[in-house]
């Protein structure tokens, strides 16, 4: 449904994309994640027809951005990051405007309309003035503003920011349903977004895409060891010594109090029986030993604090935790 | 309804809400209105002056003392009025940045100045309607040639239209819509300063080059009654150029 090949931009000499690649099928929901300045935003606008790219090439429903942007708007609803917005119209006037915009007719632009005040759940405000309309509210009429002309390709840039988190758990839920009928790119720098929401997962840094996977992928490919946190009663001074002469354990690392630690070991090793065995038959008072996993926070830090080394792309991931403790924790379950 | 109707009607639709639109009508209304009774004042007094030499009541040339200097001074009005009413139109949108909405919708760049440049020229051309009340009413009680103020009025209409088209193109330059105004305001007072230098050069061919580029001879020429197709080519062709140059200048934003 959307491609994207090779596609880069240069802003005098800076450079935003480097070569960026990738394609999302019909039906799918990616997100792109990036810290700021990653190129999410020039991406997207790239694919909306906003702007040109310097060079490659980027499809959207078999038209390519650059030869036929018409054809291309009809069929994508966009959402920048921040709403497109006129103070001074009513959410009615605006909606109606965008509808006609996109080339809507009347008998059919008042159905759509009704429907996406449905969705986006703007029933109590759409006669009310933008201007005077809360942040929430403003990032909704904006995604209705996306979703009027009922695009077969949606690209959001940051849908949920300044949303409550129950408006967040709405507006999630409804891109979800969405994903049926839709093709969706949704740019987010909340990470449990992406997890909770999406199919595949694109990250970006520096312009350059340095990871591309479903999260659950992403964090097992990146992870070279098997971490557990252990907490105990009465340590010895030599308790995390002993530990690491324990076969199967890599490597212990002092946790925040003399009483927790955290270890690795091999991959494939559940040695949560043999550490047990071990912390009681020691009298150390087993409070608790927990396996960590790496969540997608874990999986973007890594690879966007590596110093990127050119032409590094999914299947060449950054070298594994070394010495310092990983920025493993447990998985916030989202 | 199209895009570009769709545009038109919410671009009046925001100058219908538009303080701005308000105070410039009113200082355009007021001032015309002003001028109007000031000059219909020093036109009744000349009559007063030669009643008292020649014992008789004089004819009064109404077209001379009233309305072409009225439609000399609007000139002026308008060189100050205009640049406000336009400096919105296209840097708000960009300031804003719902200037994306427009360039990822199915409309065109053409689209979008032209229905820009038609909603403030029809809010121009309302207000100028407006100012037709002092013909109307002077007709009651004096008698002048209509062709004179018809002319006269062209003239405005021109002459406004190609203010307006300026003030948009500076409007697409920045998103400062205090520098667009200056900048238009800039634009509109060189292309006039280069009328006068073109009479300071006189009878050379740099001198009719930079007097037909002004809008003065023009202008002049279409106030004094004398409706020369060279003189409405000018103002359209002028009109074109600017939105042209203004299309150039939003389309080679999108590359940056």
């Amino acid at each position: 449904m959307i491609t994207v090949q090779h596609i880069s931009k240069r802003y005098g000499t800076h450079t935003a994309l480097r070569d960026v690649t990738f394609h999302v099928d019909k039906g799918e929901i990616l997100a792109f994640l990036g810290p700021n300045g990653a190129g999410k935003t020039t991406t997207m606008r790239i694919l909306a027809c906003a702007m040109p790219p310097s060079e490659g090439r980027a499809t959207v429903a078999g038209f390519t951005c650059l030869e036929q942007p018409v054809e291309v708007k009809r069929r994508l609803g966009y959402l920048p990051e921040t709403p497109p917005l006129y103070q001074e119209l009513t959410v009615d006037e605006y909606l109606t405007f965008a509808g006609r915009l996109k080339g809507l007719t009347s008998p059919r632009l008042a159905s759509r309309k009704a429907n996406v005040i449905d969705q986006v759940e703007l029933g109590d405000v759409h006669h009310r003035v933008i201007g005077h309309l809360s942040r929430g509210y403003r990032q909704r009429v904006g995604l209705a503003q996306a979703l009027i002309h009922d695009p077969p390709v949606l690209i959001l840039d940051e849908p949920t920011v300044g949303l409550d988190p129950k408006q967040i758990i709405a507006i999630r839920t409804l891109i979800k349903s969405l994903a049926t009928s839709h093709t969706i790119i949704l740019s987010t720098h909340v990470l449990s977004e992406a997890t909770a929401v999406c199919d595949r997962v694109v990250i970006i840094h520096q312009g350059r895409i340095v990871a591309e996977d479903t999260p659950e992928q992403l964090s097992a490919r990146l992870r070279q060891s098997e971490t557990m946190s252990l907490t105990v009663k009465q340590p010895t001074p030599d308790w995390q010594e002993r530990l690491k002469m324990l076969p199967g354990v890599l490597n212990v690392f002092p946790g925040s109090t003399p009483h927790t630690c955290t270890i690795d070991c091999h991959l494939q090793q559940d040695l949560r029986a043999t550490l047990s065995q071990f912390v009681v038959s020691q009298g150390y008072g087993l409070l608790e030993l927990k396996p960590l996993s790496l969540s997608l926070e874990d999986v973007f830090l890594q690879l966007t604090q590596q110093d990127e080394t050119p032409g590094m792309d999914a299947s060449d991931y950054p070298a594994p935790f070394s010495s310092s403790p990983p920025h493993q924790r447990e998985r916030t379950s989202v | 309804m199209t895009p570009f109707h769709a545009m038109l009607a919410k671009e009046l639709r925001c100058l219908g809400v538009s303080p701005v639109v308000y105070v410039v009508g009113a200082i355009f209304l007021f001032v015309s209105g002003l001028i109007a009774y000031l000059m219909v004042a020093n036109a009744g007094q000349q009559a007063v002056r030669l009643l008292q030499i020649q014992n008789a009541y004089p004819p009064l040339n109404l077209n001379a003392l009233v309305f072409r200097p009225l439609f000399y001074s609007l000139e002026f009005v308008l060189m100050f009025l205009l640049p406000v009413l336009t400096m919105r139109v296209l840097a708000e949108e960009r300031k804003l940045l719902t200037f994306e909405l427009l360039l990822t919708s199915p409309i065109g760049i053409n689209e979008i100045i032209s229905a820009k440049y038609m909603s403030v020229l029809l809010v121009y051309l309302g207000l100028l309607s407006l100012t037709g009340l002092t013909p109307l009413l002077l007709s009651f009680s004096s008698s002048f040639h209509w062709g004179g103020i018809a002319t006269g009025y062209m003239a405005l209409a021109l002459q406004g239209g190609l203010f307006l088209a300026c003030g948009v193109l500076a409007s697409a330059m920045t998103d400062n819509q205090v520098v667009a105004a200056f900048l238009s305001f800039g634009i509109i007072l060189v292309t006039g300063l280069i009328g006068e230098m073109g009479s300071v050069l006189g009878d050379t061919t740099i001198g009719h080059i930079l007097s037909y580029l002004s809008f003065r001879e023009h202008y002049d020429r279409l106030v004094r009654g004398l409706v020369e197709a060279r003189d409405v080519v000018y103002y359209l062709s002028g009109i074109v150029l600017m939105l042209f140059t203004a299309h150039r200048v939003v389309d080679a934003h999108r590359w940056q």
